[in-house]
Parts: C-alpha cells; sequence; structure tokens
C-alpha cells in the first residue's frame, strides 16, 4: 500500500512539473502536430488505402515515444543537475520505487501527443475520430502508458553510462525507434530483421493496442503484451539501476555531472 | 581592416570553439551523423508506404534540410551562448566592430552544416541505392554552401531572439519543424495549400532543395542559377536582418540594463 502512495504521490508531482516545462510541452504537442502534418499531406496525396486516423494515432505514439525517451533518458542527470539525486538516493524506499513515477509521468505527458495529433486531424484535415472499441481504446491507452514508462526505467538507468549525457543517445534513438516499431510504416515493409527487433519495444504493441481499439481488430493480444514486457522492464531497470548505485557509492561519483 | 579580418576568422573560429566545446564526438556522431540518415529513412519509408514520391526526393530533401540543425542550434548558441556563460557584457564592452564580431561565427557553423548535409546525403544515398551521378556532386556542394548560408541567416535572427528569450532550444525545435514543413523537403510545394507554399518560397532551404533535386536529375548548374540565385538574396535578407536584429537587441539591452539577464 505505501508503494502505490509513494507511486501515485510521485507521478502526480512530476506530471505537474513536466507540464510546466516548455520543452515537454513542445515534444508532446507541437512536434508530433507538425510530424501529424507531413503524414496528412503525404498520405492524402498517396494512392494507398491508409486511412488518416490510422496516420493520427500513429503521430500521436511519436509524441508519447519522444516524451518518454527524452524525459526518461535523462531523469537521472536532471537529478543530478538539480542537485536532488542524493536525497532520492538517501530516502528510505528504493531508488527504483522513486523513479518510476518519474518515468510513468513522461510517458504519460506523451498523451498530450495523442490528443493534439487526434485534434488537429479532426479540425484541419477532417479525420473523424470514430472508435471502434471505445471501453477496450480506454484499456489501450493506460496499458501503453504503463509499457513506455517502464521502458523509460530501462533508459534512465542505462543512459547514464553513456560519457556525455543522455540527449544525445535520445536523439539517436527517436527517429529508429519510430522507424522499427511501425508508428506511421507498417513493419512488412521495412527489411525481415527489423520485426523480431520490434517485438522487444513496447511502442509496438502501445500503437497496435491503439489501432485495433480504434480501428476495429483483436486489441487484447498488444495489451497483454504492453503489461508483460512492462512486467519485463521492471525487473531489467531494476537490475540496473541497483548495479549503477552500487558503482555510483563504490566510486563516490553520484553528484558528478 | 586587417582587424576586423582578425575578428571575422581568428574571433570566429575561437568562439565557436569556446561556446560548442560540448559538441565532442559523443554528441556529434548521434546527433549530426546518425540521426539525418534515420529522418531520412523514415520519410522514405512514410512516402513509400504512402505511395508519394520517389526515394531520391526524400533523400535529397531531408539532407538539406537537417542542414538547419547545425545553422540555427549553433548559431544561436555561437552568439546567445555567452549570455549564458556571463560573458556577454564583456563582449559588447568591446571595441570590435559588431559586423565581423557576430558573422565571423557564422563561419564555422556554416562549413560544419555543409558537411552534416553532404555526408547525410552520400550515406543515405549509398544505402538506399540513389543514382546522383558523380559529376553533379561539386554543383550539389556548391547548393549545399549556399543552403548552409542562407540558413545561418536565420540562425542570426533567433541567435538575436536568444538574447532575449530564455527556452531558446524551444524555439530552435519549433523553427526545424516548420522548416521540415515549408521547404518541400517531404510535400512538394505544388501539392501545399497556396498561403503554404507562399511561405515555403520566403524562407530559407526551399530553393536550394528544389535546384539539388534538379542537378541530381541532370540539369547543369546554369539551369538551376535562378534558384541558386534566389536562395543566396533570401540568405542575404536573413543575415541583414539577423544583424540588424542583433543590434537592436544590444541596443535595447544597454538600455534596459537587461544584457546579462539570463
Amino acid at each position: 500500500m505505501n508503494a502505490l502512495r509513494l507511486i501515485w504521490a510521485g507521478w502526480k508531482f512530476h506530471l505537474k512539473s513536466l507540464t510546466l516545462s516548455g520543452f515537454f510541452i513542445l515534444t508532446s504537442v507541437l512536434q508530433p502536430v507538425i510530424f501529424a502534418t507531413i503524414a496528412f499531406l503525404m498520405f492524402r496525396a498517396g494512392a494507398g488505402d491508409t486511412t488518416l486516423l490510422y496516420v493520427s494515432l500513429g503521430s500521436g505514439m511519436m509524441g508519447i515515444w519522444s516524451s518518454t525517451l527524452f524525459g526518461s533518458g535523462g531523469a537521472i542527470q536532471w537529478q543530478r543537475w538539480q542537485g536532488t539525486l542524493e536525497y532520492l538516493i538517501a530516502v528510505p524506499p528504493s531508488f527504483v520505487m522513486v523513479l518510476v513515477p518519474l518515468t510513468l509521468a513522461t510517458s504519460t505527458i506523451g498523451l498530450y501527443s495523442l490528443t493534439a495529433t487526434l485534434l488537429w486531424g479532426r479540425l484541419f484535415f477532417g479525420v473523424p475520430f470514430d472508435v471502434v472499441h471505445p471501453l477496450l481504446f480506454a484499456v489501450a491507452i493506460p496499458a501503453t502508458v504503463i509499457g513506455l514508462g517502464l521502458l523509460g526505467l530501462v533508459m534512465a538507468a542505462s543512459f547514464i553510462l553513456w560519457r556525455s549525457g543522455a540527449n544525445a543517445l535520445s536523439n539517436l534513438l527517436e527517429y529508429p525507434v519510430w522507424l522499427a516499431t511501425g508508428l506511421l510504416v507498417p513493419l512488412s515493409l521495412l527489411p525481415n530483421w527489423v520485426e523480431p527487433v520490434s517485438w522487444v519495444l513496447a511502442p509496438t504493441w502501445g500503437v497496435r493496442a491503439i489501432r485495433e481499439s480504434a480501428l476495429g481488430g483483436d486489441p487484447f493480444f498488444p495489451v497483454v503484451m504492453c503489461v508483460l514486457l512492462g512486467g519485463v522492464y521492471l525487473v531489467l531497470g531494476t537490475i540496473l539501476l541497483n548495479h549503477f548505485e552500487r558503482l555510483a557509492r563504490q566510486h563516490a561519483t553520484l553528484s558528478l555531472t | 581592416m586587417t582587424t576586423s579580418l582578425r575578428i571575422f576568422f581568428i574571433g570566429g573560429v575561437t568562439a565557436y570553439r569556446g561556446l560548442i566545446n560540448w559538441l565532442s564526438p559523443w554528441i556529434f556522431i548521434p546527433s549530426l551523423v546518425v540521426t539525418p540518415i534515420f529522418q531520412i529513412l523514415l520519410f522514405v519509408y512514410i512516402g513509400r508506404a504512402a505511395g508519394v514520391q520517389s526515394d531520391e526526393f526524400f533523400v535529397i530533401g531531408n539532407a538539406i534540410q537537417y542542414a538547419s540543425i547545425p545553422c540555427i542550434f549553433s548559431m544561436t548558441h555561437a552568439i546567445a551562448g555567452e549570455r549564458f556563460q556571463q560573458t556577454l557584457a564583456y563582449l559588447l564592452v568591446s571595441p570590435a566592430h559588431r559586423l565581423p564580431l557576430f558573422l565571423g561565427r557564422a563561419l564555422p557553423v556554416i562549413l560544419n552544416s555543409i558537411f552534416v548535409a553532404a555526408f547525410a546525403l552520400l550515406v543515405s544515398g549509398l544505402i538506399l541505392r540513389i543514382d546522383v551521378p558523380v559529376s553533379a556532386w561539386p554543383a550539389i556542394l556548391l547548393v549545399i554552401a549556399v543552403a548552409a548560408f542562407a540558413c545561418t541567416g536565420l540562425g542570426l535572427i533567433t541567435a538575436a531572439i536568444g538574447l532575449r528569450v530564455r527556452e531558446t532550444a524551444v524555439l530552435n525545435n519549433i523553427i526545424f519543424g516548420l522548416l521540415l514543413i515549408f521547404t518541400g523537403a517531404n510535400v512538394p510545394l505544388e501539392e501545399m495549400p497556396g498561403w503554404m507554399e507562399a511561405i515555403g518560397r520566403s524562407v530559407p532551404l526551399t530553393h536550394a532543395i528544389e535546384a539539388a533535386r534538379e542537378i541530381a536529375n541532370g540539369a547543369s548548374l546554369g539551369d538551376v542559377s535562378g534558384l541558386l540565385g534566389t536562395e543566396f538574396a533570401i540568405g542575404v535578407v536573413y543575415t541583414f536582418v539577423g544583424y540588424q536584429a542583433l543590434r537592436f537587441m544590444e541596443y535595447s539591452s544597454r538600455k534596459r540594463a537587461s544584457i546579462q539577464i539570463a
């Protein structure tokens, strides 16, 4: 019960804090709207049968990935810069319990993206928002947020090892994951080796869950995959974080930027 | 004259090295070498999924458009960075002429942008087997150089704004995104609504992208001289506006005693 209260309080705090950041609002709202606009114009001019709602949901998911990537990837570095990392490590709850609400908040902030691209599509491109399975859609979204948030935990724990900071690594991973998880491009168009890679990435299942609940299909399996992958990420993130914490204590490098 | 040249060349390089000292290979390679290639791949595959344009269209458009990252971000940091490092006041009390002082910093930015765009074009062209004749490369490099110059003019404007606003990274990201839409890197201008096309024709990179596409399809430098001239003229206008904006910001910062306020 204490753990749940900690996650709830931390998630609310970080969500409010991230909402005040111009950078996050840009990443969450403007960037996906820009990519959605280009994609709408391209798909509208094209000969394919892809619906614009498919594009809208994919673009929104791109924003969820970006906010998770930049928010979680730089989480530990950010706490270092703020001078709060030592306190977070020193408090009685384990560090992973302190960090999980933050990474979940970064993926939750991405919901601004989904809302923004759906609204943008509706207002300027006349994209109807008719959801086939509204109830499953309501389940698919939190499952996706949890899956990505826990993937964020793995990134938070591993990006810190990159010599020059997490931002460069975040820049590096933004486009490849957009591409490899089929957010705007069907995986069947990509080289065969990409598909197995996509299976271990939560955005692949998240976008499938959201799309299949909105456009029709069976979102149950993707939702389950999001939650299962979330569990795997949680275990992996905990191991990495414990390792990072031990190293930082051993070498006395906790507060070093 | 000698002093101005020294400020332009040596001062420009020194300021660039000092203010962009964080651009180590660990940041440069992921952000400016690998990322543009993935941007190109993303749009190539979206183009294939949507059934529009050729791979070459997206490769050339996005490679040249990506020059805007170093042009805008580095140019902003090469000037507005003085404010964050608390050195702007010392710079502005110096008797140095402002034209070489500010424009000298643009030269390394332009060279960096040329490298970024040319490398992205070459590597993604090889990956996707785009057939750009070797004989077309010198002309394409010239087009990229003009594009980098024009976009650095836009960078001077954002640098001037950076002397006043705090969130320069946010501003630059917005401009990068708008250039992605309006330059015709991914959607031909003719397929955009009239007002979007009009904006597209007045921003840097648009004409250079068009010129590079024509050269890759066999046109000579003479055939695209009009487009190249327009791109250069746009660059001159943006550089002029950027320089005047910098002078205005300097003037108003002195008047409001807000030079160092970051």
